[in-house]
């Protein structure tokens, strides 16, 4: 369902087939590990089998000697550090002299094929010298210093084994809460989880002898990768070239450089041929990077009408054993809490620590998802203290449109609203909240998240994203574009946006792509900002071209430029639309006139759009989407089992540009959250339960992403805002709509059994230990309907 | 290092071929790095994910737990057997239609349980095409689109029935 704003749009608002669908759909789509290349070898990795040691020796003769290995590399061979946040590169492409988790890399070997590289990983001998693991964040922030530190302190005296501390206020924080009516304060835990795209990452790396390396990779970024690349393997960035293939998922799980593609580069440097790297499930499960354990504690306060007054954070992130984008993740837990609902006074102070685990980083809805699933369920309980339909709430406190938020975001379109009276309506929710039987139960939950961030993970001034389009005498149209195609449908989004704005039919439309020789730089998907950024970009060539186009056909026609209308494969005469030419015939006279027809279009972020403080940048965007949902559970209070029977998701992404693609998006996410909420946990054994520090269960089945039984039914409703600066208004649908999932089913739990969850998953286990508890207290019933309860006055 | 490997006969998509391969190899090992054809994809390697999945003899098959020596001789349809020369097949149209291959890596062992579904009964309901892809895991899509183009696809299929008569969906190999 669409709720849809006029516009003048041909395509753009309508259904349309994605550039690259066909191919997928017949097998013809190319994926990194589809490629092969005369002489390849193939390339494994040997990993550490402790979570925290040192490393005293690695002996490599017997893996060189055996035959078909063409060579054998260790940390000594790469010794620069490189991280995907300039100030925080802590990563070598193989341990030098400590392993910090177990499937740390060590060595890589490259081989005549798979079954020679692992027999030769065999034959490496690592001597390891065993230090002290942290596995408990708490643990780890407590540190002092008796047992080495995970990483160096960065200053004397310092615990290194902390990333990053961040605490930042906002307004009068404790006189908020002295005067608010009521205050609820909770501890919420939220456990890791990880990504898990189908397709594993692999990369293939090619040297050809004089200088040039060009490595094919499963990222989602490839022009941080470019980079890196140059700096750790010191060949000149104008030297390497980084091609991606079509990527079979990522969700954050591909957004930074990995072990493999230093790996591929380096082994092909040494023996002049192409080598390939594609990790094992179970490799995937270690490289992680996916959402930190969170463990969070909130106080809220509102006034007894139901107004928040300030709202105080204190939270411990689990890093795992390296930075990734966790300078970043620590901001984000608290900088993106101040929408949709306003809030007088703010403080945060979040930690994120190094354990000896696989590195945590950015999983869609990078830092945000975790603080949103605490404070929806304090806004939850707030509602029922001042005796309020949680609907209701949450409209009052409502930050509104084109007004700044507590920390100063700028806030421009915002149709929260229209989200949340979408979902009351679809759900029945007068019907059923506080209604239904016990047992059964419904809950909602609200959030925003950003299109993008407005600035780049490097300093510099240079366009965030950019394409390069031509057309030609056929009337084809060809855009050049640099941004990742993982599935989300930016390869598209350019082409509807060449089709529109020239005139032309979709299939005319070629888009080239993914290879930094001829691509302009677009900064990799990552932060829902392809669509606002690239689409901005896209509009900014198209459009140079479409003047020049129609000033020639209006000099040929002899009438104004403004009244030549290039749609559907000709050229029209607004005044009568009787005379027409068709698009190529248009395309000649433009290049006659102009000579051959090219444009570059690119997009920059506005300046002004966030607070001059220290962090104030962060969590910046030009635009920020809105979320909400509504989830029906039932819940078996004998086994603690959750169903879920249905989500509806509401979103404003300000227009759908193609609403299949969007509705895609939400589902896609409502679904990512669902599982989530009840069933992923990326666990690590302890030594009570096995090796510490091992990977609980890493295989797709028993860590357990939701199969096609396991979803529920989802309902997408889309909401236009029309953004002012979204290219026609559009705005991010990507990892906006996951948030809610789960603070909406927890509060759905609520409404069905009067017991809160406050942590992560909702598995049986949790929820029958949550269950007992409650019923020990006398509290396992249905809760009062709003108003029927006291409601708390000043107290 | 030395590898054992043997020569295997395999009908893929009705093409008689043979392929040298280790002898540890399995089905999706030997169809992708023996024969090229990569459109069968390997996503966990173990079973789980279903992404190799391919039509044995008209059964939805698990290619990565499949020795191909268990395939010798017999008929192999894989995604790329799905379209024929008139063009693709209605479930790989409709895919593309309902925007249900997101990422695309689920997608060849999707179609593949879903055109035997098909073929055993074209106007499966919302839960038939849940259950039949219960083996098939994606993590993009949610699978609500999946279903949705499932259906369309059993609706176009039946269509084609009525007016030619003939029972099979399209496409060469099966």
């Amino acid at each position: 369902m669409i709720r849809k704003a006029k516009s003048d749009n041909v395509l753009i608002g309508t259904n349309m087939r994605k550039v690259e669908g066909l191919s997928k759909s017949t097998g013809r789509a190319v994926y990194t590990d589809d490629i092969a290349l005369p002489g390849m070898l193939h390339g494994k990795i040997l990993r550490s089998p402790h979570p925290h040691a040192r490393i005293v020796s690695i002996d490599t003769a017997a893996a060189e000697a055996l035959d078909g290995v063409h060579a054998v590399i260790t940390g000594k061979d790469m010794p620069t550090t490189y991280g995907i946040i300039p100030w925080t590169p802590d990563e070598y492409p193989l341990c030098v002299d400590r392993v910090r988790y177990i499937g740390d890399g060590v060595a890589a070997v490259a081989a005549v094929d798979e079954d020679t590289a692992l027999a030769a990983l065999e034959l490496i001998e690592v001597e390891y010298e065993e230090l002290p693991a942290f596995f408990e964040p708490q643990d780890a922030e407590q540190a002092d210093g008796s047992t080495p530190y995970i990483h160096e302190p960065k200053k004397e005296g310092w615990n290194g084994n902390i990333t990053k501390m961040v605490h930042l206020e906002f307004g009068e924080v404790e006189e908020g809460l002295e005067a608010a009516d009521v205050v609820v304060e909770g501890d919420y835990f939220f456990e890791g989880t990880t990504h898990t795209p189908i397709e594993p990452h692999c990369a293939i790396g090619q040297w050809d002898g004089v200088g040039h390396l060009t490595v094919w990779s499963a990222t989602q970024v490839p022009h941080y990768l470019h980079r890196e690349l140059a700096r750790v393997l010191e060949v000149d960035q104008a030297n390497v070239r980084v091609i991606q293939p079509l990527v079979g998922g990522a969700f954050g799980g591909k957004s930074e450089p990995f072990d493999l593609e230093f790996c591929v580069a380096k082994l092909s440097m040494l023996t002049g041929r192409p080598v390939k790297i594609l990790y094992t499930r179970e490799e995937v499960f270690y490289s992680h990077r996916g959402r930190h354990p969170f463990h969070m504690h909130y106080r809220t306060g509102a006034t007894s009408d139901g107004m928040l007054t300030s709202v105080d954070a204190k939270i411990l992130l689990d890093g795992g054993a390296y930075a990734s984008f966790g300078l970043v993740t620590t901001y984000y837990s608290g900088q993106l809490l101040c929408a949709p609902y306003a809030m007088p006074a703010y403080r945060f102070d979040s930690t994120r620590v190094y354990t000896n685990k696989p590195a945590c980083g950015p999983k869609r809805g990078h830092g945000s998802v975790q603080p949103r699933f605490a404070f929806e369920v304090q806004v939850d309980k707030l509602a029922e203290r001042t005796g309020l339909d949680p609907m209701e709430f949450r409209r009052r406190n409502f930050v509104g449109s084109d007004t700044r938020t507590v920390n100063e975001l700028r806030i421009t379109s915002n149709g929260f609203l229209e989200c949340l009276s979408a979902v009351e309506s679809a759900s029945g929710w007068a019907d059923k909240f506080r209604r239904m039987p016990f047992g059964r139960g419904i809950g909602v939950a609200g959030s925003t998240y950003i299109s993008g961030t407005n600035y780049p993970i490097y300093p510099n001034e240079m366009p965030q994203s950019a394409v390069q389009m031509q057309i030609d005498r056929s009337g084809r149209v060809a855009v050049f574009s640099g941004a990742s195609e993982i599935g989300q449908g930016c390869d598209s989004v350019v082409a509807y946006i060449a089709a529109e704005e020239l005139g032309v039919p979709l299939e005319w439309v070629r888009v080239l792509r993914g290879d930094t020789d001829f691509t302009p730089v677009d900064l990799g998907a990552y932060s829902s900002r392809v669509t606002f950024m690239l689409g901005n970009a896209a509009i900014d060539a198209a459009t140079k071209l479409r003047k020049k186009v129609q000033e020639a056909v209006a000099a040929h026609w002899d009438v104004a430029k403004g009244e030549v209308l290039l749609a559907g494969g000709y050229a029209v005469w607004a005044p009568d639309t009787a005379r027409q030419m068709p698009i190529a015939e248009a395309f000649n006279l433009a290049e006659a006139r102009f000579g051959t027809l090219g444009a570059t279009g690119w997009y920059q972020t506005p300046k002004d759009v966030h607070g001059e403080y220290r962090g104030g940048t962060i969590g910046a965007s030009p635009a920020y989407s809105f979320t909400a949902h509504v989830a029906e559970v039932d819940v078996d209070v004998d086994t603690g089992m959750v169903e879920v029977q249905k989500i509806w998701v509401a979103h404003d992404c300000g227009r759908a540009l193609n609403p299949v693609l969007v509705e895609g998006q939400m589902e896609g996410s409502a679904y990512m959250g669902f599982g989530e909420a009840l069933m992923e946990e990326q666990l690590f054994k302890d030594a009570d339960h096995g090796r510490a520090g091992l990977h609980n269960a890493p295989s797709l089945l028993d860590y357990r992403i939701p199969t096609s039984l396991d979803t529920p039914e989802l309902e997408a409703l889309i909401v236009e805002s029309i953004d002012p600066e979204g290219p026609y208004g559009a705005k991010e649908a990507g990892e906006g709509p996951l948030h809610p999932s789960i603070p909406a089913i927890a509060n759905a739990i609520y409404d069905a059994i009067g017991v809160r969850m406050d942590r992560l998953p909702f598995s049986a286990p949790h929820v029958w230990r949550a269950i007992e508890a409650a019923r020990e207290r006398g509290e396992l019933r249905k809760p009062e309907q709003p108003g029927v309860a006291e409601a708390v006055s000043a107290d | 290092m030395t590898t054992q490997t043997r020569v295997v006969r395999l009908i893929v998509n009705g093409d008689a071929r043979e392929v040298g391969v280790p002898t540890h190899f399995t089905l999706l090992e030997s169809l992708r790095y023996g024969l090229a054809m990569t459109g069968s994809k390997q996503g966990c390697d173990k079973g789980d994910c279903g992404a190799c999945t391919v039509l044995l003899d008209g059964v939805p098959t698990l290619s990565c737990l499949t020795p191909v020596w268990e395939a010798e001789d017999r008929n192999v349809v894989t995604v790329e057997g799905l379209a024929g020369p008139e063009g693709p097949h209605p479930l790989q149209d409709e895919f593309d239609l309902h925007g249900a291959a997101q990422c695309g890596f689920c997608t060849p062992g999707i179609l593949c349980s879903a055109y035997a579904l098909l073929e055993e009964n074209p106007d499966p309901s919302r839960n038939q095409v849940q259950e039949a892809l219960a083996g098939n895991l994606c993590r993009c899509t949610g699978y609500a689109k999946i279903y949705d183009a499932v259906i369309a696809a059993g609706h176009r299929c039946r269509m084609s029935l009525s007016d030619n008569g003939s029972g099979e969906p399209s496409g060469g190999g099966s």
